[in-house]
């Protein structure tokens, strides 16, 4: 007899009576694959705000935004890989989708969207490519002749900077993150219908569940962006201070002044009037459920309000909503004030894609017993690297290793010194 | 862009998808369904009276289908209940049954002959869905009803996603612990279609598992079927399942 594994033995605690062949079939990967769409998503949308609606004051949000949504789907796939039983055949999904099935339009979804935010990425650096294929001519060496190269590449040979051509560029920007706001509130409502349509699920089957899930998506997207755009101000003013202490006279006024408390504070006027739209709908499902009370409240209210109330009430709703609500909406809000309301915000969307993967599958189909997640934290094979605490942690990082690569060929964070596209 | 036309664009893509929506997309399994009609309709019939939770019927299916002995899962399990005079129902099923039941202690409780109301057996497996929802849900087609209404998993295309597990209201679905695909009671497919009956159905002691075949009308199960009172589990899921069961109480789950 070959060895043998149950998957979801180690992390299925069972209480009462639970059917024999039920465990936590999805755990952690699956918590953190509607986050990263969903942050994808509200990136995306952070920054089509400033193109298609033209809200001026987002402009440098938007450039660093548009990138990092770029970023973050790089990284949307890996905890869906991570979590397949055959992660190697996870292309049979573009050769043999199913269509009834709403894992299956993922492909078909997914690529259109990367498409989308790959040709907007190209058409706002276009005039950067060709500036940097000019700068690079003058240059000697090797390391220069391959940037030049790779620029060159990625001109795509239009090289035309008249002002005719950057107009029209900037015409098809506009289109495309028009488009890409559909797309995007696509891609993740679509992840919440892969949720809502379950229908053997007491807890996720809610014709509710996508559009929770694209405003908890934005909410996620404009938080990270905003506290991502912080962190990397502070760090530049950090760093550029103590260049001056070494230094005389090399820091600039731009360097030193750090993240822009009035950009911030524009920004997160958007985070608070999605996070209300999110938080208005959560409650509507829950007063919903309660008071229709059919034949599955028994056994969801006392995971909602019982087993699960910490998770739900406290770490959700407390601290994930109420508290960064209250921080966000307080007159006179400061950088500092609004980085740490923005990372309790991103908390409590985790809590929610936890409290909806989890939560959903913390009671049994008998609706006569429980199932706990306990996540494991040292692995001791591969299954317990993917769905525990480590697994989970390399997802969450990933998507900010490739921005850095990312952002070193085609810079998104605002430049000191009047860097222009 | 001004609103107008934003508003156009949207309302362009929402047509599109409301277009793509009236199209049907088959399963290999249910194309084949539609243009063969096939004879035979395979269904389920289960006995509870007869039941004695002896779990001989497990044991064999565990064996049969290549099931790892000790490993947690079962295609087909049963399940004792326990109903108390003061309303509380007990249920449990130690190891699928796979043991049979050889404590009184049910769910943890002992429990006191005499303050039993009802206490019964109920074998569990695949319903064999005519309208399954895991089928519906699998991203690759990997899993697909047949002819005869049975519904398989292909291990060589299963990505491992565990959508149908998740899909299927009655917990009869896992992953295989060796080969980590979906996994679930195919009627034993392979013995059906060569004239011999389930392992289950052949090995239970008391006749309290029968197959047959609701195309033919002459058939005991098909008969039992169509002129008893039979129910079967969780209709509400629209699922339209096709094991049928004498004596279903109404505190089985």
């Amino acid at each position: 007899m070959h060895t043998w594994y149950v998957h979801g033995l180690e992390w299925t605690r069972k209480e009462l009576f639970v059917y024999p062949n039920e465990y936590i079939y999805w755990s952690i990967q699956i918590v953190m694959y509607p986050l990263m769409t969903g942050l994808v998503a509200g990136a995306f949308v952070l920054s089509s705000l400033y193109h298609v609606f033209g809200q001026k004051d987002l402009k440098d949000m938007a450039k660093f935004a548009l990138v990092f949504s770029f970023a973050l789907l790089l990284g949307a796939p890996i905890p869906l890989m991570l979590h397949l039983q055959h992660p190697l055949r996870g292309f049979f999904i573009f050769f043999t989708p199913h269509f009834t099935s709403a894992i299956s339009a993922f492909g078909i979804v997914y690529m259109t969207y990367a498409l989308i935010v790959a040709f907007e990425i190209w058409f706002v650096y276009r005039v950067f490519f060709v500036q940097q294929v000019h700068a690079l001519e003058k240059k000697e060496g090797m390391g220069a002749f391959l940037k030049r190269l790779m620029y060159r590449v990625f001109t795509l040979g239009a090289y035309d900077l008249s002002e005719k051509a950057v107009a029209k560029d900037k015409k098809v920007i506009k289109i495309l993150a028009g488009v890409g706001v559909p797309v995007a509130a696509f891609l993740h409502g679509y992840a919440g219908f892969i949720f809502g349509s379950v229908k053997a699920n007491a807890l996720w089957m809610t014709p509710l569940m996508p559009v929770i899930f694209i405003m908890s998506a934005v909410v996620s997207g404009v938080a990270l962006c905003m506290l991502t755009y912080i962190v990397i101000m502070e760090w530049k003013k950090f760093r550029a201070v103590k260049a001056r202490s070494t230094t005389p006279g090399m820091a600039r006024y731009e360097q030193l002044k750090g993240a822009e408390a009035d950009l911030i504070r524009k920004t997160s006027r958007y985070l608070i009037f999605f996070m209300i739209f999110a938080f208005s709908l959560e409650l509507l499902d829950l007063i919903f459920r309660g008071y229709t009370a059919v034949k599955n409240w028994d056994i969801l209210r006392s995971v909602i309000y019982q087993r699960d109330y910490v998770d739900i009430f406290v770490k959700q709703y407390l601290i994930g909503n109420i508290i960064p609500f209250l921080l966000l909406i307080w007159p006179r809000l400061t950088v500092r004030r609004a980085a740490f309301a923005t990372a309790l915000v991103l908390f409590g969307v985790y809590m929610m894609r936890y409290n909806v993967v989890i939560g959903g599958q913390s009671f049994s189909l008998t609706f006569a017993g429980f199932m706990d997640y306990v996540m494991p934290v040292i692995p001791h094979n591969m299954e317990t690297f993917k769905e525990g605490l480590l697994g989970a942690l390399t997802v969450a990082i990933l998507p900010f290793i490739f921005f850095y690569f990312i952002n070193k060929v085609i810079p998104a964070v605002p430049q000191s010194g009047g860097e222009k596209a | 862009m001004n609103r107008r036309k934003f508003l156009k664009i949207i309302g362009g893509m929402a047509a599109g998808a409301g277009a793509i929506g009236t199209f049907r997309f088959l399963a290999p399994g249910e194309a084949e369904a539609l243009i063969k009609s096939s004879n035979i309709r395979w269904a389920f019939l289960v006995d509870t009276y007869k039941c004695v939770g002896c779990g001989m019927c497990v044991k064999a299916c565990k064996l049969e289908n290549g099931i790892p002995y000790d490993a947690p899962v079962t295609r087909t399990w049963v399940e004792r209940y326990v109903i108390l005079k003061d309303g509380d129902v007990l249920a449990d099923t130690p190891k699928g049954a796979r043991d049979g039941f050889t404590s009184p202690v049910t769910e943890g409780r002992q429990v006191n002959p005499a303050d039993i109301d009802k206490a019964f057996f109920v074998p569990k497996l695949c319903n064999q869905c005519d309208k399954p929802p895991c089928v519906q849900v699998c991203p690759v087609g990997a899993t697909y009803r047949t002819a005869q209404g049975i519904v398989l998993v292909d291990r060589t295309w299963c990505i491992g996603c565990g959508y149908c597990i998740m899909a299927c209201p009655y917990g009869v679905r896992f992953f295989h612990p060796v080969y980590h695909t979906a996994e679930k009671c195919t009627f034993c497919y392979h013995r059906i279609n060569h004239g011999m009956t389930t392992a289950c159905v052949q090995a239970c002691p008391f006749d309290a598992r029968k197959i047959g075949n609701l195309k033919d009308p002459n058939d005991p199960v098909t008969k039992v079927i169509m002129t008893e009172r039979v129910a079967v589990l969780k209709d509400e899921y629209g699922t339209k399942p096709q094991v049928y069961y004498i004596g279903l109480d109404r505190n089985v789950r």
